[in-house]
């Protein structure tokens, strides 16, 4: 199974080769990881997506929560929750191409943010399947360049993480 | 008034409580060193390798409950100290290691004996700190010492540039620290206690399985005194041993690949597993799949990610092992469900008719000294009241069999990493803090070697530690694995060109002594236990192939022993 695990840390100096150092010694596998400060300039916020039965999604949780750094967590995927990636796509855009990319960039909700003669820059936000069913449904050879952010997540309603 | 960082860091140590430190000095610690020079509070012991210091702090650490402590320089000082934390990591044993780092503006310059302290340590310390400013240096002391002593302890190492040792602030060390990220639990579950209680109460063939974390946590009283009021058998792990006496009738021996033959089947067939302190290591389970198959589990430990890591438990309990066992006899007290007269006397029939199988028996009536007689010999003339150290091998494996520990923290052994080199460093760190007691080391010819410059650092010191030499002329454990599995191919276990150990002894100020025929094993002991306060090595020349038994092969269940 597939899961999000939000974390509260402390914006010390190597607390994201800490989390980082778990996965990898532990031999957990890291789908996408991104971190950044939030409101509280004494805290960051990581996103981390994983894979892997109950007990090792249960073991994961516990050996973080135990990394002295970390505040609190949560496991998004537990519960209600809004899962949003961002992704930057430069794709070659010629000829009778350039309506077509632009129909399906619209049909994803896409914006081209960047034009020249011969490209497209589409930004596209939503969850992470999306992002691949849009990848999937360009023409290979067009793609010059995917940069997606990673999965940051959020509760829905009340579920929030905060101290 | 305002001190320099060097200054602060001595001060920390003395407000902390330590009068103890084990090191090495080295360029990024001079002015620590300058410090320590200029007062008499905190004692500084000079080892003779960084890892010794590890090794020494540690020792003391087990043997008292205290954290222990160490100072090392930069780069191969604090790289040399590394062992000896991922020992002490292992096994949860409290420490505060402070490294030298070069200046904060050499850092990443690739300097001068500059290492990544904090990179390299990271996997291997329960928390590691980089100190930047000598505004936050006692806080952060303070908070090393707090993150290592508390919850489930372990090393910490605190990183410290030398600039940093230089400036100077205002000194106030905290009374109290707290930190929003680390709150250890110290009470269990109330509800799973009863719960716990009533499954115990039921239970017809139930089994007490102990760790170290029961010596860690000082709750060796309260498991007695629950195993006595269910007359449950009881099993240590390697590093839980002494936290029941070993000499009682209900204490049925060490567990695992060389536990005894009864504690391993009263495992693999009760069918409730009370699991204290301990966390279901490898070579305590066996086969995995083949583990304790027809038993519910409950299981009481500090650490949530230890509970339920390996094998699934039925009622996890999670809390300081004290608490927790003491708030489980109160339970009892005031259950109306009382343990029932005899209701256990057909499993202890059963588990004495496994005992009748003396899995411990040995050729007693040999020319040769055997190993085993030699430790039994040690009990025989310590009267059962020494601390033992161990190094790592069979050597380790016959300590653990046949010198019965009847108190905690008497048994100091490196049972998670298994560090050969351990066992005379961390003597010295016993001596150190119990200088009146016995204090010996049983070791092999091979791990000997790992530390044996530590001979100097006990004649500095006076300390009389009694290294018994099991010498086989082999890497034993390694040799009987190869006789096991590898067609007796030897590969690398035979230990050549020996130093004559005695003349080694000698020549670093202590006696030596080489002992050859069973008959001189007692009186040799004798004599060099009257040596109160003399170092003595006494090299054992043993049987060179005996092996350790019983044993589960790998791959076999708790209930496949090889017996002898
Ligand atoms: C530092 C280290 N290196 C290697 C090993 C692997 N090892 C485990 S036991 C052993 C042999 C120990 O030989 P010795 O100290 O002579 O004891 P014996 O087994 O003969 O009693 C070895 C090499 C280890 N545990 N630690």
């Amino acid at each position: 199974m597939r899961h999000i695990i939000s974390i509260l840390m402390e914006n010390e100096a190597g607390a994201l080769s800490r989390v980082a150092g778990l996965f990898s010694a532990r031999g957990y596998n890291i789908e996408s990881l991104t971190v950044a400060p939030t409101e509280d300039p004494s805290l960051s916020r990581m996103t981390l997506v994983t894979r892997g039965t109950d007990e090792i999604i249960e073991q994961i949780t516990k050996q973080l929560n135990k990394l002295i750094d970390v505040v609190k967590l949560m496991d998004m995927t537990e519960g209600p929750h809004i899962e949003r990636e961002m992704m930057l796509i430069k794709v070659r855009a010629q000829g009778e191409k350039r309506n077509e990319l632009k129909r399906v960039s619209d049909i994803f909700h896409g914006r081209i943010i960047d034009v020249t003669d011969e490209t497209y820059t589409i930004e596209m936000t939503g969850a992470g399947d999306k992002m691949d069913a849009f990848v999937q449904t360009l023409d290979a050879g067009l793609i010059i360049e995917v940069v997606r952010s990673g999965v940051s997540g959020i509760g829905r309603g009340d579920r929030s993480l905060k101290l | 008034m305002e001190l320099t960082g060097a200054e602060i860091f001595v001060r920390s140590l003395h407000d902390e409580g330590v009068d103890l430190v084990f090191g090495y000095p080295g360029g990024a610690v001079l002015h620590i060193y300058d410090a320590l020079y200029t007062q008499d509070k905190v004692n500084h012991i000079l080892v003779r390798h960084e890892q010794a210091a590890t090794h020494a702090a540690d020792g003391y650490a087990r043997s008292t409950g205290k954290p222990g402590v160490v100072v090392v320089t930069s780069g191969p000082g604090a790289t040399n100290a590394v062992t000896g934390i991922a020992t002490a990591y292992m096994d949860s044993i409290p420490m505060v290691v402070f490294t030298g780092q070069v200046p904060t503006h050499l850092i990443g310059n690739d300097a001068f004996q500059e290492a990544d302290n904090i990179g390299i340590t990271r996997p291997c310390v329960k928390h590691n700190f980089l100190v930047k400013d000598v505004a936050d240096l006692a806080e952060t002391i303070k908070k090393a010492f707090y993150v290592a002593t508390t919850g489930r302890p372990g090393p910490v190492v605190v990183d410290i540039p030398k600039d940093v040792t230089a400036q100077k602030t205002e000194y106030s060390y905290p009374d109290k620290v707290s930190m929003r990220s680390y709150n250890p639990v110290h009470v269990g579950h109330a509800g799973q206690i009863k719960r716990a209680v009533r499954m115990m109460l039921d239970a017809k063939r139930p089994m007490l399985y102990t760790g170290g974390g029961v010596i860690l946590g000082n709750a060796a009283e309260s498991l007695t005194a629950i195993a006595r009021a269910l007359n449950y058998p009881v099993t240590n792990t390697l590093m839980g041993l002494g936290a029941y006496p070993a000499t009682d009738p209900q204490f049925v021996g060490m567990l695992g690949m060389h536990g005894t033959y009864e504690a391993n089947m009263a495992m693999h067939h009760c069918d409730v597993l009370i699991a204290v302190g301990a966390r279901f290591d490898d070579r305590v389970t066996g086969n995995i799949e083949k583990f304790c198959p027809n038993a519910s589990i409950i299981h009481i430990d500090i650490d949530p990610a230890s509970i339920s890591k390996n094998v699934k438990v039925d009622i996890p309990i999670v809390g300081c092992v004290d608490n927790v066992l003491k708030a489980m006899l109160a339970e009892l007290g005031n259950s109306k469900q009382q343990p029932g007269e005899g209701t256990l006397d057909g499993w202890w029939q059963q588990i004495n008719e496994w005992r009748s199988r003396e899995c411990l028996k040995y050729d007693r009536d040999s020319e040769l000294i055997k190993p085993q007689y030699v430790v039994e010999t040690l009990y025989k003339v310590t009267g059962g009241d020494a601390f033992i150290t161990s190094d790592v091998g069979q050597h380790q494996m016959w300590a653990a069999q046949y010198y019965p520990f009847d108190k905690p923290r008497r048994w100091i052994n490196s049972g998670g990493l298994g560090t050969m080199g351990f066992g005379l460093p961390a003597a010295m760190g016993v001596q150190l803090a119990w200088p009146d007691d016995t204090v010996a080391c049983i070791t092999g010819e091979g791990s000997i070697q790992m530390c044996i410059q530590e001979l100097s650092t006990c004649l500095q010191y006076a300390l009389p530690i009694k290294v018994i030499n099991l010498n086989n002329g082999y890497l034993g454990m390694v040799r009987q694995w190869q006789e096991f599995f590898y067609q007796k191919r030897y590969a690398m276990s035979y230990m050549e060109s020996l130093p004559d150990f005695v003349k080694l002894a000698e020549s670093y100020g202590h006696v030596g002594m080489q002992i050859t025929s069973p008959a001189d094993v007692e009186g040799a002991l004798i004599e060099a236990m009257q040596m109160k306060d003399r170092l003595v090595f006494m090299d054992f020349l043993t049987d060179r192939e005996e092996n350790v038994y019983p044993m589960i092969p790998a791959g076999g269940g708790q209930n496949e022993m090889i017996l002898i």
